[in-house]
């Protein structure tokens, strides 16, 4: 098959021009000034944007949690399903996700504004509307609902794989409910744990349309001060390339951390 | 007990999930365009189907995907070929890299490569438009072609390669007669994969298209930022029927596949 | 590699996903090819215009032109019995139009900036007009070329931000004001000043603008600055003022003001006086008032980028919007007022002396002030205080902080790596 090598090769010049060299790109303008000098000043000005780095990890942590609580016995309870049953349900639950992501959280838009649908629900039986849109509840919202299936999808694919006579046999062993969770199903779906959270992490943590959507343009993340310096109304494409170059850091820490977990996953890099 | 438990559990889950999308379909035949149900009409329909740019950006879309995917299956086949037959040190490093899009977030992606189309573009005198979009959508695409026939290419017994070869077989012939069968699931789930990523990207769209490139995710951008409301509902509202028409249609065929075969071992 | 867990658990379904996402496009398009034709007969107007061997002398040479506007700032003929100018052109000239838009000046500018697309014509405000010519990213108009333009009043000719008239031709203008929901704020129309936007009353029912140009102009009024004030300690001062308003501001939009304010949504909001007469002829209940104390008066422009591939097609565009009939078509449907005096002598008597849309000359002496373009320095400067506003930065930052932590980051990834590769080698042996 030796002589099949060069099959890759058109691949590879793809590769380096569009996948090495633009990261590169980022990396230059992040250290270069508009003259096209060294500085770390860009980098350095990211400074000013650390609250909304806070904002944005914090966010996007909640969110991870909150599908992994959802998830989980979600996933569990579906792996434990007669398989003809279980392909129609993974469908039922996967089915939200082939709407168009713009269109899904649109549709927050219309249940959570102040005379939105959940409102004026709360003014039939009498109450006082609350302000739900545009808060950060709102963002972590649009998040969870979005980002849901990447979490059950790994958990399940993981948990399917647990044979029902391993938890028989801790049951013959005398596990209570706890001990069963924690010393057998948990430490079986750990690969899936991890996976799904690191799916779920990275989409939430760089978002800008939920922010902005659902967030009121008051709740920057991440995200949205990239797409600003870029395409919005600030213009730094130095400033939004060293944004980006912190963003690539936090997630490569995040991948590296969560590889731990992995036993039989490869060393990255 | 704790049967019943977890029904209702997935039964909130699933109330989570698609009261959203109800909500978007009733509201889709609502006269007004408040959040108070007026009355029922298809106006919002008939709109949605006089808009031009709905309509030219879904030609676009479809045109990109199509495109976009097929390329990218046939360049990540070969490259999943060429790759697997790599040495241990070089093959992890062209799938480290290979991953990367994978693993960086889309917004990230979407800046570098706009940042070297930029470049091109100031210095080629060329425009963004359906070709940075193309370029863009199948770098993206690849890795998870690669991805999905890399296991393929693992589960081959990689004599069957040389064999074909010893018994007269020329390299092509050898490829297209022995390989390509053994990997085809992996070629097909990366292709259906790669078609559905290009249909739904946006992120990475809005980074690289150009103003006669305009794809149906960005057209719903433009459209969500604006006044216009219901017509979004109805579009929402036909994807989602279009969505479970097919779900249906295909749980019909495999049950009816499923008789069948039940039935045929039946007949032995 | 645990994405490919992933994927193996995904591929089933995602065979079926694409074979129904593929039907999907395939239904939509062959019911949307039918509506096309449907539209076509719904233009049935018909247009006149005075020199149709101009318009014509590009037909069937498949030119297109990329046109670059504000949202909702042209007729598309989506209510009845109004003009699709884009398709009517297009009728016209044989010339495709690829029509695109954006929310703010400072979004148009980004994309312009940052190159790659090329546009032929786009609509930017006064101030940013001069910006670009400043910058040179946009190229002088051969007026021999657009006749129309006899018809642009004399007062919009030679304007401050294009001295000689070399870059521009005038499309709208109109002033900043407030709309207000009538059954939610019970104050006299004369009262509204600008500070009812402050007022904790209504927290949470406000709208401000998504861009740092007109926020801060508000809050320069209140301040009693100049518009175009360019000092340091003036711009800070007005960016206190806008973060005192945050804690009672509702979100930070633009065109979505359209709908929120028609909704109910929210019951305060500033917006261009064009747009807020589109809102109220939506929802009785809304009012729009210019406060007394002073205001913007804006003009948008048509204008030419460097870099345009169809220039002379560019131009007929330009004509075309000048047509009488199209601008007033154009002028009807956005309700901004108009430069144009033919689509102005069109207008009914009531909307001709309509105070909000066409004030006296004195008033608008008096209480209005035009954009001009700010220093580099001012610009940027506000920049800064506008997104520290949005995202509420504690002052002082540390510019430290985030190399510092790049720095941790990447020892703590390799410190990982390390132990990981360690513990490897000791499973060997």
């Amino acid at each position: 098959m030796k002589k099949l090598r060069f099959l890759a090769t058109p691949y590879l010049v793809w590769m380096v021009v569009f996948i090495v060299v633009p990261l590169l790109m980022v990396a230059y303008f992040a250290f270069t000034d508009k003259n096209g000098q060294f500085t770390l000043e860009n980098v350095a000005n990211a400074g000013q944007y650390t609250n909304i780095f806070v904002r944005s990890i914090w966010l996007a942590i909640i969110a991870t949690i909150v599908c992994l609580i959802i998830a989980y016995p979600l996933a569990f309870m579906l792996s434990r399903m007669k398989k003809h049953h279980q392909g129609t349900m993974l469908m039922i639950v996967m089915l939200p996700m082939w709407m168009n992501f713009l269109l899904r959280t649109r549709a927050w838009v219309t249940l959570l504004g102040n005379t939105g649908v959940i409102n004026t629900l709360l003014g039939f039986i009498g109450l006082e509307p609350i302000k739900m849109l545009n808060t950060e509840g709102a963002v972590v919202l649009g998040m969870v609902y979005n980002y849901l299936p990447y979490m059950i999808l790994p958990l399940y694919s993981v948990m399917v794989k647990i044979d029902q006579s391993v938890l028989e046999a801790a049951d013959d062993l005398g596990c209570n409910y706890m001990t069963k969770l924690f010393r057998v199903i948990v430490p079986l779906s750990l690969p899936g744990i991890t996976s799904g959270i690191t799916m779920v992490f990275v989409p939430a943590i760089s978002t800008f349309i939920i922010s902005r959507m659902l967030g009121g343009g008051s709740n920057l993340l991440i995200g949205d001060l990239i797409e600003m310096q870029f395409l919005g109304n600030a213009y730094n494409p130095q400033l939004g390339a060293a944004i980006s170059l912190v963003l690539m850091v936090i997630i490569l820490l995040i991948m590296t951390i969560m590889n731990q977990f992995d036993p039989d996953d490869q060393v990255l890099m | 007990m704790m049967k019943k438990l977890g029904k209702i559990y997935i039964a909130l889950v699933l109330m989570f999930l698609y009261i959203p999308i109800f909500v978007l379909i009733v509201f889709s035949f609502n006269e007004s365009k408040s959040t108070v149900f007026t009355g029922f009409t298809l106006e919002w329909y008939a709109k949605l189907f006089r808009n031009d740019m709905i309509i030219s950006s879904l030609i676009n879309t479809i045109l990109i995907a199509v495109a976009a995917s097929i390329l990218s299956t046939i360049l990540g086949t070969l490259a999943a070929i060429g790759i697997h037959t790599m040495r241990k040190v070089p093959k992890a490093v062209v799938m480290n890299i290979t991953n990367m899009p994978v693993i960086n977030p889309e917004i990230v992606t979407g800046v570098s490569l706009m940042l070297l189309f930029v470049f091109f573009a100031a210095r080629m005198n060329l425009e963004f438009g359906f070709w940075t979009l193309l370029i863009a959508h199948i770098t993206f695409n690849v890795p998870y072609v690669i991805l999905n026939v890399m296991p393929k290419l693992r589960q081959m017994d990689p004599n069957l390669f040389e064999a074909a070869q010893d018994l007269g077989c020329g390299p092509f012939t050898a490829f297209r007669k022995v390989i390509l069968p053994e990997i085809m699931p992996g070629v097909l789930s990366g292709f259906l994969m790669s078609f559905t990523y290009s249909l739904d990207d946006f992120v990475i769209s809005y980074f690289t298209c150009g103003p006669t490139s305009q794809t149906l995710p960005i057209t719903i951008y433009s459209m969500v930022r604006r006044k216009v409301s219901p017509e979004i509902n109805a579009l929402s509202t036909i994807i989602f029927v279009v969505v479970v028409v097919v779900l249906i249609v295909k749980n019909i065929i495999e049950n009816r596949k499923y008789k069948n075969t039940a039935s045929g071992k039946a007949d032995y | 590699m645990r994405i490919r867990r992933y994927f193996e658990a995904a591929a089933s379904l995602l065979l079926t996903v694409s074979i129904l996402c593929s039907c999907a496009g395939g239904e939509a398009s062959d019911e949307s090819s039918e509506s096309g034709e449907g539209t076509e007969e719904a233009y049935e107007q018909t247009l006149t215009v005075e020199d149709m061997e101009y318009y014509t002398r590009y037909k069937d040479q498949g030119i297109s032109i990329n046109v670059y506007n504000w949202g909702e700032y042209i007729s598309t003929g989506a209510d009845e019995g109004t003009l699709n100018v884009n398709a009517e052109f297009t009728k016209l000239t044989g010339i495709q139009v690829n029509y695109t838009t954006y929310p703010s000046n400072e979004d148009l500018y980004s994309k312009l900036k940052n190159g790659g697309a090329s546009y032929d014509v786009v609509i930017p405000s006064d101030y940013m007009i001069s910006k670009m010519i400043n910058e040179k990213m946009i190229q002088p108009i051969d007026l021999d070329n657009i006749p129309n333009f006899k018809y642009i009043m004399d007062n919009f000719k030679n304007p401050a931000y294009d001295p000689e008239n070399l870059y521009s031709v005038p499309y709208t203008w109109g002033t900043v004001g407030i709309i207000y929901n009538t059954t939610q704020i019970d104050v006299p129309e004369e009262e509204i000043d600008w500070d009812i936007l402050w007022d904790e009353t209504y927290a949470d029912q406000i709208l401000m603008f998504d861009n740092p140009r007109d926020a801060f102009a508000i809050a320069e009024i209140m301040e009693g600055f100049s518009l175009n004030t360019e000092d340091h300690d003036e711009l800070i001062i007005a960016s206190e003022r806008l973060k005192e308003q945050k804690s009672v501001v509702q979100a930070y939009v633009m065109d979505e003001i359209f709908d929120k304010m028609a909704a109910g949504d929210a019951w305060l909001a500033p917006y261009y006086a064009g747009d807020a007469l589109t809102i109220l002829e939506e929802n009785e209940d809304l009012a729009f008032v210019v406060p007394a104390s002073g205001t913007n008066l804006f003009v948008d422009a048509m204008c030419i980028p460097v870099g345009a591939k169809q220039k002379e097609a560019a131009e007929m565009y330009i004509n075309f919007m000048c047509e009488p009939d199209i601008a007033f078509a154009n002028i009807d449907y956005i309700c901004y007022s108009t430069p144009h005096s033919a689509a102005f002598e069109m207008l009914d008597e009531e909307t001709q002396n309509d105070p909000v849309s066409y004030p006296s000359d004195e008033y608008l002496a008096e209480n209005t002030t035009v954009f001009v373009n700010l220093s580099d320095e001012a610009n940027a400067q506000m920049q800064t205080l506008w997104t520290e506003m949005k995202s509420a930065q504690p002052e002082n930052s540390n510019q430290w902080i985030v190399p510092v932590f790049l720095i941790l980051c990447v020892l703590a990834m390799i410190g990982i790596l390390i132990r990981r590769y360690i513990k490897n080698k000791k499973d060997i042996f």
